[in-house]
């Protein structure tokens, strides 16, 4: 076929594509507060329950960070900035990225196959035969869920990472423990710490709605399930890798 | 009470429903029969609104149904082929689903409790997940959610596939009662003959498509139809026939 209508017809896909995912989203969070009980569930299901996996994350990332800026800064006598650039890196960037990537490795999977799941078995539509809104019970309440316990779970990321480079510092770097912690809150400023939970918020948003797009659109059974599954978790983090560059450069 | 005119559907060249016509009255129980992939299903989604149709239109109470639909759902029950639970939620809040936003939840809980005693099912069954049910336990626990709020519609989506022969009976004489009891209008699509004789006081034979026959039950075997006639007597047919006329 001629390339040129092949890239037309390519464009106008896209552009098809997300003008319906930009109308699912906006009916999803128009419906906000319609089942408040869905919502209490889903902010246990996403929020709380992601805390475990968001903590080591960060954890283990600050401490990693404390030791590789330690190493490279020793190159040029400026080894004593790990406190400071872990608290900068964790607030702006880690923090905000890899707590996103990994509520999407988990949330977005487990919406994507909940709803697939609903979808194929005829639930949704036993929704609406029962008067019930499918996106108002299923979709609204699961972005917004996400939406307010992303930048949550970014800030107690932050704390997290931040201190995992505080016990690397301590403790295998010799610093002095009441001066890592002066110097980490002495260079970080507030909007360091907005702009990440920020990006937690536009980050929630895009896992909620990978999981919730590609689960209310499954079909095809148990294998298209599966498929619907890997499309959300590959959307959600090609999406949250896109969206951090472009908050980047518009906060920065 | 119901009326479909002229009800079109393809998907993609296949067309599915062809200028469909069909009438039902206030508590009568209709039996759309066919085999596989003829439109049954198709027919039924077209008038909860889950498919647009292509062309025709569905009237109920002399009104479009598509423009009544809120007031349709709300005197509306349905039993899926797979009973189609809601996964994470204990049967009783399955069966108390629509009454739970408009009544106190010990109410609701109650008149569950009664709807599941009314399909067989006992209250120790009320508090079990839909996957800790047996198939028949959940196309009954799907059935008393179907009834909960007393809907003067119902349609019956293949209430017996899955079911051994004996189940099967049971839940074709427990639809007839609800039927009869309620006065409710049904309508019900199978391929299981012992439910057409058991449900209906109408049948109508769907064929590609198409309505090639319909009358009361009681004429299903005298009628001169020959798909109608292999179809009741599950005979084997070539797989391409003439279309129908």
């Amino acid at each position: 076929m001629n390339p040129i209508r092949l890239t037309g017809r390519a464009a106008i896909s896209l552009t098809r594509m997300t003008g319906r995912v930009a109308i699912f989203a906006a009916r999803g969070l128009a419906r906000v507060g319609q089942h408040p009980s869905e919502l209490v569930r889903q902010i246990m299901q996403i929020g709380w329950l992601s805390l475990p996996v968001v903590g080591l994350t960060a954890l283990f990332t600050g401490a990693a960070l404390a030791l590789q800026i330690h190493s490279g800064g020793e190159r040029f006598q400026a080894g004593d900035v790990v406190p400071a650039i872990v608290a900068i890196g964790m607030a702006r960037e880690l923090g905000p990225v890899l707590g996103g990537l990994m509520v999407a490795a988990r949330v977005a999977s487990a919406i994507a196959a909940e709803l697939g799941t609903m979808r194929v078995t005829e639930q949704i539509d036993a929704l609406v035969t029962l008067s019930t809104d499918p996106v108002g019970w299923l979709v609204s309440p699961r972005l917004w869920a996400a939406i307010l316990c992303l930048p949550l779970l970014v800030g107690v990321g932050d704390i997290i990472g931040i201190m995992g480079g505080w016990l690397i510092g301590v403790n295998a770097l010799g610093f002095n423990s009441a001066i890592y912690l002066a110097n980490s809150w002495a260079y970080l400023e507030g909007w360091d710490v907005v702009s990440g939970l920020l990006k937690g918020a536009a980050f929630g948003l895009i896992v909620a709605l990978s999981g919730c797009w590609f689960g209310m659109t499954a079909s095809g059974g148990a294998s298209g399930v599966g498929r619907a599954t890997t499309n959300a978790v590959v959307a959600a983090s090609v999406g949250i890798l896109a969206a951090n560059f472009a908050l980047t450069g518009l906060f920065f | 009470m119901l009326a479909v005119r002229g009800l079109s559907k393809a998907f993609g060249q296949k067309q599915v429903l062809d200028s469909v016509d069909l009438d039902l009255a206030e508590g009568e129980s209709l039996v759309v029969i066919g085999g596989s992939g003829t439109g049954k299903s198709v027919l039924l989604r077209c008038i909860l609104g889950l498919e647009v149709p292509d062309a025709g239109e569905i009237l109920w109470r002399g009104r479009p149904l598509a423009q009544h639909r809120a007031d349709f759902m709300d005197d509306f029950g349905m039993l899926f082929q797979n009973a189609a639970l809601f996964d994470s939620l204990p049967v009783w809040r399955n069966v108390a689903f629509r009454l739970l936003r408009h009544m106190p939840k010990a109410r609701a809980r109650a008149i569950a409790i009664e709807k599941l005693a009314r399909v067989g099912l006992g209250p120790e069954v009320a508090d079990l997940y839909p996957a800790e049910l047996s198939g028949g336990m959940r196309k009954r626990a799907g059935l008393a959610r179907a009834i909960a709020a007393d809907p003067r519609v119902i349609f019956f989506d293949e209430p017996t596939t899955g079911l051994d022969p004996i189940r099967a009976a049971a839940i074709n004489a427990l639809i007839r009662s609800i039927v009869d009891e309620t006065g409710a209008t049904a309508i019900t699509i199978t391929h299981d003959m012992s439910s057409v004789r058991a449900i209906a006081d109408r049948v109508a034979l769907l064929d590609r498509g198409r309505l090639r026959w319909q009358g009361p039950v009681s004429e299903i075997d005298r009628a001169g139809d020959d798909y109608l006639r292999d179809f009741i007597a599950g005979r084997a047919r070539p797989m391409a026939r003439v279309p129908a006329s």
